[in-house]
């Protein structure tokens, strides 16, 4: 799978992207104001490294998108009836994403198995995905709040990516090998007219991912999380557990809308106009930490408290999703919940102390 | 349709029913000659108009709104219009905040026989508004993010920011433990704060059993205002940790009755300042655009006037360059309520200065700049409304008006006029009642400075009715009360 590669020098990454991208709109981390955030890059824009605030699912998965527009019409000869036209065009540009860390190409992964492999295909998340290649740069640092390699992510986890760069060597000497993983990969790399990448520089980058991974294990040894879907269900009814864990929670979407995995939607039918007659359903992102998620027409809501939205969130990650998917946890260990998060809220913390078994007896 | 293709404009009236609408009609029974620019909703009384009428109608690009009402004292309903004087005067007061004309705004007071009068009114404002133009839309401004990502230069604190010794520091934590403990047994909880995911971070700390109140921490790293907590605990008696700054929200609480006063216990100390972590960052000046997590010191010491990180490279920060915004021009170190341990607090160097800095910031933009900057601001707005869930105020909570569909405020459209709309009612909605903690800002997961906003309407609160909020348990708001005559209200001539 690695056996096509490239090099790319440090100052070779504006043009080599440029040719990378040539018929696509390239999206790159970019400063506004004080985030870093995935943008349109200019041809020949110097991109930003930074790990971006928010993750470039937004690319692939737009906080909100037009589905259709509908029209109503009424008959001119019989004006109590009316017809209904639908548009249901969908413009999707080819693109590509530069600069996505592995946690963030390996969430586009958790989104196939639900909206490309699962029992229904989404159209217009394939599409999008079909039309857009993932250039990941490997993590040369680990930040106090990663915990990839906790998950079966990594800091050189090519998951979910086409190309997968690694930062070699330092200063102007310095440049990235970049690796191609899939057959698109192999043809975008192509398009960038790149020296292949010599054994030196493919053991450098090995050894920058080595070197990443170590740092990651004696910051946080990954625990044994084998037992944890099981575990979350045998809490599932432990209220004192839950409260506890989200006493802290202001229930607000932060985590959700900053997780690279994260993909509930809600969908909103919105007029143009006061007369009904034109408007367009939207898709927009949900998450499960609102109180509208969950209620009912009837005004019913079973998740009533923040604690029933949190374990729902923890428990889909970490039980729900693995049961319905091999195992796979629908978290990589990127750490923006509890960066992002007002008051820490911690899963790595949730996760292991509800892993842990009888930690403590619930209150009778 | 002719509105768009030719010479008029999109002028939208807000008519009272019983004074308003009637001299319109007079004004049409009479055969004045009228601007047709005008679209009339009737409403029962200019104590109706929500201020966020106007401010849909205007970022959904109408061109100018008029709310037309009884005189004064001439109130179908007696008061409606005199509410609606302070909120309509508040809301023309905040428009150039977003970039809006003032101009496009305006409230008059027309009464059913004045045929004449509304004649004149509706012809001098739709000219007013033919001078302005077509309304500039905040979605098509130029972008304009003007604020460096480093050296932005701050003011110097209004007080000389230094936290007692370390040794002082211990005492006065143990001491408000001991108290904390000894009130433990009354109440369900105690809210405090802890060590977070890293030694850069604190978090919010629920204690329930004594063995809790060991983890209390106190110093320049307990940013959060936990007074936000205190209403999801109605009925139950809890205890809350202040700061100076947390003390004005939970007087706010008590004000309008969203915490009981027998049921919430206040202990506090001085503060000396907290940081924010986003300054923090950029004086670590880590690697081009690294993420706070990068800096993550093994520990964070307060020494005085600063603070020394202990790491790879060790790096002492002065607190006078890191800490938040609101510290700067603090001046209630000390809590305004409730069992202060530590009340010594550093005096203010002079006089507090005439705007907050992100405020200045934005007083001194052009109104262009200001659209643009608020389109490129809330561009990124993920509509996650951290901002809103972290503020002491916002108790509607799960039945916030931004999510529901019936009124049907917001769309989910994820553009820039939906996200800034929420900023808007949420600035409105606690006119005369933010006490600018600061934690909408603090909160957004990308820092967007939402603060500027609810600045610029305690501004406005200020300036009109000599009010700010938080100070006075038995005050009453500004916007809950009227005045016959408002001392600094002018009648807008018409």
């Amino acid at each position: 799978m690695m056996s096509f590669a490239r090099y790319i020098a440090r100052g070779e990454l504006a043009r080599a992207l440029d040719d990378m991208a040539r018929g696509r709109v390239a999206y790159a981390p970019r400063r506004e104001g004080d985030a870093v955030v995935f943008r349109p890059r200019a041809e020949g824009e110097e991109p930003l490294l930074a790990r971006a605030t928010v993750p470039p699912k937004g690319v692939i998965f737009p906080q909100s998108e037009r589905l259709f527009a509908f029209i109503r019409e009424k008959d001119p000869n019989d004006p109590g009836r009316t017809t209904v036209r639908l548009d249901s065009t969908v413009d999707i540009e080819p693109a590509l994403i530069f600069g996505g860390r592995p946690c963030d190409a390996r969430g586009f992964h958790i989104f196939d198995r639900v909206y490309l492999n699962g029992p229904y295909r989404d159209p217009y998340y394939a599409a999008r995905r079909e039309a857009t290649v993932v250039v990941t740069l490997a993590c040369t640092k680990a930040g106090s709040t990663c915990f990839c390699h906790w998950t079966g992510c990594g800091p050189a986890d090519a998951t979910g990516s086409d190309i997968l760069l690694t930062p070699v060597g330092g200063g102007d000497e310095g440049g990235f090998v970049a690796m191609a993983v899939t057959e698109r990969g192999c043809a975008v790399l192509e398009q960038a007219n790149l020296p292949e990448a010599d054994a030196a520089r493919m053991d450098a980058a090995q050894a920058v991912h080595a070197a990443t991974q170590a740092a990651l294990d004696a910051q946080s040894p990954a625990p044994d999380l084998s037992a944890t879907p099981a575990r979350l269900l045998e809490r599932f009814s432990d209220a004192d557990f839950w409260r506890d864990m989200s006493d802290k929670c202001l229930s607000c979407g932060a985590c959700t809308y900053l997780c690279p995995t994260c993909y509930c939607f809600n969908i909103t039918d919105e007029n143009d106009g006061g007369d009904g007659m034109r408007g367009r359903r939207l898709r927009s992102w949900d998450n499960c930490m609102s109180s509208l998620f969950t209620r009912e027409a009837s005004g019913h809501n079973p998740r009533m408290g923040k604690a029933l939205r949190l374990r729902n969130r923890v428990g889909h990650k970490f039980s729900y999703y693995p049961q319905l998917h091999e195992g796979v946890v629908s978290c990589n260990g990127c750490g923006r919940c509890i960066t992002g998060c007002p008051v820490s809220v911690d899963i790595r913390e949730m996760v292991v102390r509800a892993t842990q078994a009888n930690e403590e007896t619930p209150n009778a | 349709m002719p509105v768009l293709k030719g010479k008029e404009l999109r002028v939208v009236g807000f008519l009272c029913n019983w004074c308003s609408y009637g001299g319109a009609d007079t004004a049409g029974v009479g055969r004045f000659s009228q601007p047709t620019d005008l679209r009339i909703i009737r409403v029962p009384c200019s104590g109706r108009v929500d201020p966020m009428f106007v401010v849909k109608a205007l970022l959904g690009g109408a061109d100018g709104v008029l709310v037309s009402g009884c005189h004064p004292r001439d109130c179908h309903y007696s008061q409606g219009n005199f509410y609606a004087r302070r909120r309509l005067e508040t809301l023309k007061t905040f428009l150039p905040a977003l970039g809006i004309d003032p101009d496009r705004f305006q409230y008059t007071w027309v009464s059913a026989s004045e045929g004449q009068r509304w004649k004149n009114v509706v012809s001098t404002f739709v000219e007013k508004v033919h001078q302005l133009g077509h309304a500039p839309r905040i979605e098509e401004a130029a972008p304009y993010l003007p604020l460096a990502e480093k050296g932005d230069t701050l003011p110097a604190p209004l007080r000389p920011l230094a936290w007692p010794a370390a040794g002082t520091l211990t005492a006065s934590l143990e001491q408000l433990r001991e108290k904390i403990r000894a009130a433990l047994p009354e109440l369900d909880c105690v809210i405090g704060w802890q060590q977070g995911f890293d030694a850069l971070h604190a978090t919010p700390l629920f204690m329930r059993k004594p063995e809790d109140v060991d983890k209390l921490t106190w110093g320049p790293l307990n940013v959060h205002n936990l007074a936000t907590y205190l209403p999801q605990f109605k009925n139950r008696k809890v205890g809350v940790v202040v700061k100076g700054c947390d003390s004005r929200s939970v007087i706010e609480l008590l004000q309008e009755k969203l915490v009981e006063p027998d049921n919430v216990r206040v202990f506090g100390m001085a503060c000396e300042g907290v940081v924010d972590v986003e300054r923090v960052r950029k004086a670590m000046e880590p690697a081009e655009g690294a993420a706070c997590t990068d800096v993550a010191p093994a520990a964070v010491a307060v020494e005085g006037d600063g603070l020394a990180f202990e790491g790879d490279t060790p790096v002492r920060l002065k607190l006078a360059d890191v800490v938040a915004e609101k510290c700067r021009t603090c001046d209630t170190p000390v809590p305004l309520l409730g069992d202060v341990v530590e009340g010594n607090a550093s005096a203010p160097a002079g006089p507090g200065p005439d705007a907050p800095p992100s405020l200045e910031a934005l007083d001194a933009m052009t109104p262009e700049q200001r659209r643009g900057f608020w389109r490129a601001q809330m561009d990124r707005c993920l509509r996650c409304y951290a901002c809103r869930n972290a503020c002491p105020m916002c108790v509607c909570r799960d039945h916030c008006i931004a999510e529901s569909r019936d009124p049907h405020w917001t769309t989910q459209e994820g553009n820039v006029r939906e996200k800034l709309q929420f900023q808007v009612i949420h600035a409105l909605h606690l006119a005369g009642r933010c006490t600018e903690c600061g934690e909408c800002q603090r909160a957004c997961p990308v820092n967007i400075p939402v603060l500027a906003l609810k600045q610029w309407m305690n501004r406005s609160v200020l300036t009109l009715f000599d009010y700010r909020a938080g100070v006075d348990v038995n005050a009453v708001p500004p916007l809950l009360a009227f005045a016959v005559e408002e001392k600094n209200i002018k009648e807008h001539g018409l």
